[in-house]
């Protein structure tokens, strides 16, 4: 299988290991990510603004190349994640947008939202099936005990994201099955790791940061992975830091032996 | 020619704020047939009805039109005026320009055009309007009451108090309902059980009633007077007449696995069980999807212990056919399903509970025998965190829009009641809004606040989580300090939203009763007609028509009664003449009719027919009047445009159709 991918500009530099780990374990599964030409950046954050159609620009032309190539577009960074399948919903259903952004573009082709914008983790589960990947595993993560860490931008909002039941995901639990490690259920899985909050107020951020690992260490958590660079660069930098955080693929990779 | 009056109501300003009415009157005076057209206030007042009488006497009308409210509303109304004129009844015909104009437009002009339109096709309808004569029906004098709970015991007791014998079907395997799960009723605080029970037995005992506990309704054919009704009685394996209720054969049940359901599956109960002790009937019941015997063929532990010879593993289903002339449907609530709330840690934590559950703990023959308890490890709670509205009130997809009503009020009560008897126990309530409307209940509520120091704190609960010491924390926020709080705590109990009970659907697919978005059995008029349903002869009691507490339920289940009573009173029913009717010279007899009719009302005969001089006898469409509801689906399935409705003929249809698109 051949999927159009879009790294983002993180992967390229803070969180080359999200993107380098997702690649190699991509192809000892047999799937190949054709990172797609030329991608922008995919605007960082979804503008709320109705208005806004120049930051949704650069997402619609990465959304129209994966149209181009008939390929569904995976993505692994959660923010990219989050901006671009909202930005494909609005092209989907505001007539608006849709027509504003195509007029811009000025494509070969107008773009109505057609592409199928998919996470890293939900190819796993939908595209490949946790049964399949278990199968695949060479180098079993026994004993390990992980907490998944999803953050917000999976998450929510649940009616446009369709990720996983925002107050009991488990999307990432059933991953850390599937590597044979054993999942920790915590409560503040699935809360607010800090955002950008760590720009002005350090005190605040390392509040919220504390809050998580805490409460993954009270239920025997031995390490937290996640999917977002914002989320990992928080939870490590912010917190106390007594436990170590990763991206889920580098745990990938390493169950695949490939790592 | 038809002389034809055209009647324009205000209705206050509801319609004249939005409708010039004089305009509307200038308008259509001079269409075809129109030779008397008015405006008035208040049409259906008695002022109104007598200008109409009036106007048909003095212009000697052989048609009117209202322009007014919906028909649902007034057709009756004003069909009646014209009657008492001496005009036939089927002669009126009503231009909705209320609910379908000026209550959806705010621009005059615009709302005035499309009245006038509406006026137009109904004059154009009234020019091709015939007297129609309506028939009669039996009525067969025996009710039927779908839920044996609180709801529908009322409604038989108070029926069959009147004379009328009725039958209540009761899915579970005996009546009481939600109510006898309940430990103490607001806002008296009396024992449910103490006031309960007592009704269950007169129930069991009154000669003119019939419960069919652990059945169900199968299937509803037929009209108001004349419904047939299928009901299947469910094998419960134990011989209902030599059943004594001694309870030897639960105690004995060795397969102990499975949850109680009247205990909200705190605790579990054998295979064959009795649902309480108070149950009416008093008879056990075989669980056969939990029973060894039905598993392996081997046990027979409770056949053998019986010394009544009751228990019968050969039983099986039976269907019994019954007639009757009303239905009450009361087949009341459940809780919603509160696991889409994880942020509240019910599926992860045990001490995180929901109210019915609570009742349960606190009632002495509940799981706990009536002691408060963490049900994770059994030890006294020290604090108790209440959550308001979860699920209701909500714009989410995971929320009821509705307020569930009685959740205010029986957290209330739960509060004072663990204060009163645990003084120790610190009580904490997070609402959004305290709604404790009627008799004696802010008095109530304030009694918890005021004597009982319980902690009302307005705010909604964010997250809950196990901490540390193996206690649960609470995160909400207090709105009136506008503040965010934590609470540690022993346990939370969730006010759970309540739903109308699995399976409402089916019943009211079987009924024809119509149900709103949140499957809430629709009444024939919010205010007026509380206790009907629009499809006659289905009447509705207790919170399947929405959400009310016992007091409130009561009163609809007695209401209930006496439509049903006033119903089966009447020896014959005046029958609709807008049935469908065969022109047996165009009808080809190819079936498509029968396939459609909803309620099994075409058949066919061989008939001798004469075709324009030809002698012939051919298959012809017969159409059973008292079955047919004038649906009309025949009428535009039929591809050679035999079948007609009378009072809704094609003629008419095609007239009104074209009056609007002149």
């Amino acid at each position: 299988m051949t999927y159009s991918y879009f790294p983002g500009c993180t992967l390229k530099t803070k969180a080359k290991d999200l993107d380098d780990f997702g690649k190699k374990s991509a192809e000892a599964l047999g799937i190949t990510l054709e990172e797609v030409q030329d991608w922008q950046c995919c605007g960082a954050v979804y503008p709320l603004a109705a208005d806004e159609i120049a930051t949704k620009l650069s997402s619609v032309r990465a959304l129209a190349y994966a149209k181009e190539k008939s390929q569904p577009l995976v993505t692994i960074c959660s923010a990219c994640h989050h901006v671009i399948k909202r930005v494909n919903n609005d092209m989907q259903s505001k007539e608006d947008i849709r027509t504003r952004v195509n007029n811009y573009l000025g494509l070969d082709e107008a773009y109505n939202g057609e592409t199928e914008v998919i996470h890293y983790l939900e190819m796993l589960r939908d595209k490949i099936g946790f049964d399949e990947l278990k199968k695949k595993v060479v180098n079993p993560l026994k004993g390990r005990k992980i907490a998944a860490y999803y953050g917000c931008m999976l998450l929510r909002p649940n009616k446009e994201m369709q990720f996983d039941d925002p107050e009991n995901p488990t999307i990432m639990e059933d991953f850390i099955r599937a590597i044979g490690a054993e999942p920790i259920l915590y409560a503040f899985r699935n809360e607010c790791c800090g955002g950008y909050m760590t720009m002005n107020d350090k005190a605040l951020a390392s509040k919220m940061a504390d809050k998580v690992v805490n409460s993954a260490k009270i239920k025997g958590a031995g390490e937290i992975i996640t999917a977002c660079p914002l989320c990992l660069y928080n939870l490590k930098e912010n917190s106390k830091g007594d436990l170590p955080v990763y991206y889920f693929t580098e745990l990938l990779a390493e169950a695949l032996g490939v790592k | 020619m038809q002389r034809i009056g055209v009647f324009v109501c205000w209705c206050g300003s509801n319609i004249a704020a939005t409708v010039d009415v004089d305009a509307v009157v200038e308008a259509v005076k001079n269409e075809p047939g129109v030779c008397h057209a008015q405006n008035y206030q208040y049409m259906c007042s008695e002022a109104g009805q007598g200008l109409i009488k009036n106007a048909i006497k003095e212009h000697n009308l052989t048609g009117i039109v209202v322009c007014s409210c919906s028909p649902r509303m007034h057709e009756a109304t004003f069909r009646k005026t014209a009657e008492q004129a001496g005009l036939n009844p089927y002669m009126v015909e009503i231009a909705n320009i209320r609910e379908h104009c000026s209550w959806i437009h705010k621009d005059k002009k615009e709302a005035t055009e499309k009245a006038v339109i509406l006026a137009r096709a109904a004059i154009a309808k009234v020019n091709l309007n015939t007297p129609l004569r309506p028939g009669e029906s039996m009525v067969t004098k025996r009710a039927l009451v779908i839920g044996g709970g609180i709801a529908g015991i009322q409604s038989a007791l108070d029926i069959a108090d009147a004379g009328y014998p009725v039958d209540i079907v009761e899915k579970s395997p005996t009546i009481g309902g939600k109510m006898a799960q309940l430990d103490k009723t607001f806002p008296t605080l009396d024992c449910a059980a103490c006031i309960l029970t007592p009704k269950m037995v007169e129930a069991a005992q009154h000669p003119n009633i019939n419960i069919y506990s652990y059945s169900e309704v199968e299937a509803v054919t037929g009209f108001v007077g004349n419904f047939d009704v299928k009901i299947k009685k469910k094998a419960r394996f134990v011989d209902e007449k030599k059943c004594t209720g001694c309870a030897v054969c639960t105690a004995k049940c060795p397969s102990r696995k499975g949850g109680n359901e009247f205990n909200c599956n705190l605790d579990n109960r054998g295979a064959i069980y009795i649902p309480f002790a108070q149950a009416v009937p008093n008879v056990a019941c075989i669980d056969s999807t939990r029973c060894i015997h039905f598993k392996t063929g081997k046990c027979g532990i409770c056949e053998k212990s019986c010394s009544a010879g009751a228990v019968n593993f050969d039983q099986k289903d039976e269907i019994i056919e019954q007639k009757y002339g009303a239905i009450v449907v009361a087949t009341g609530f459940q809780i919603s399903d509160v696991t889409k709330f994880d942020e509240f840690q019910y599926t992860k934590h045990p001490d995180v509970i929901t109210s019915l559950e609570l009742e349960r703990i606190m009632n002495a023959a509940g799981p706990t025998k009536g002691t408060l308890l963490r049900m994770s490890n059994k030890e006294h709670p020290k604090d108790i965190v209440f959550i308001q509205c979860v699920g209701s009130r909500g714009n989410t997809c995971r929320d009821k829009t509705y307020c569930s009503k009685i959740c205010c009020m029986y957290t209330a009560k739960h509060a004072m009641l663990i204060r009163e008897k645990y003084p120790d126990v610190n009580v904490h309530v997070f609402y959004i809004d305290v709604r404790t409307p009627g008799k004696n209940f802010d008095e109530f509520y304030r009694r918890a606040v005021e004597q009982y120091n319980v902690d009302y704190i307005k705010g909604m609960v964010g997250k809950v989580w196990e901490n540390e010491e193996g206690r649960l924390t609470v995160q909400g926020v207090d709105l009136l300090s506008n503040r965010r709080i934590m609470l540690d705590t022993d346990m939370v109990v969730l006010a759970a939203a309540i739903e109308p009970s699995e399976g409402v659907r089916n019943i009211a697919t079987m009924l024809t009763a119509s149900i709103d978005t949140n499957d809430f059995l629709t009444e024939a008029h919010p205010k007026l007609r509380p206790v009907e349903s629009p499809t006659a002869g289905v009447f509705l009691s207790g919170v399947c028509q929405g959400p009310k507490d016992i007091p409130e339920t009561v009163s609809q289940a007695g209401a209930a009664a006496v439509k049903v009573v006033g119903l089966l009173a009447k020896d014959k029913l005046v029958t609709s003449p807008c049935t469908a009717n065969a022109n047996e010279l165009m009808c080809n007899g190819c079936s498509t009719c029968e396939r459609v009719c909803p309620y099994g009302a075409i058949d066919y005969i061989d008939k001798e027919v004469n075709d324009h001089g030809k002698r012939e006898v051919r298959r012809i469409a017969r159409v059973n009047s008292a079955l047919c509801h004038g649906c009309g689906a025949c009428t535009v399935a039929c591809p050679s445009g035999a079948m007609d409705l009378q009072g809704f003929s094609n003629r008419q249809i095609m007239a009104e159709v074209d009056a609007i698109c002149k």
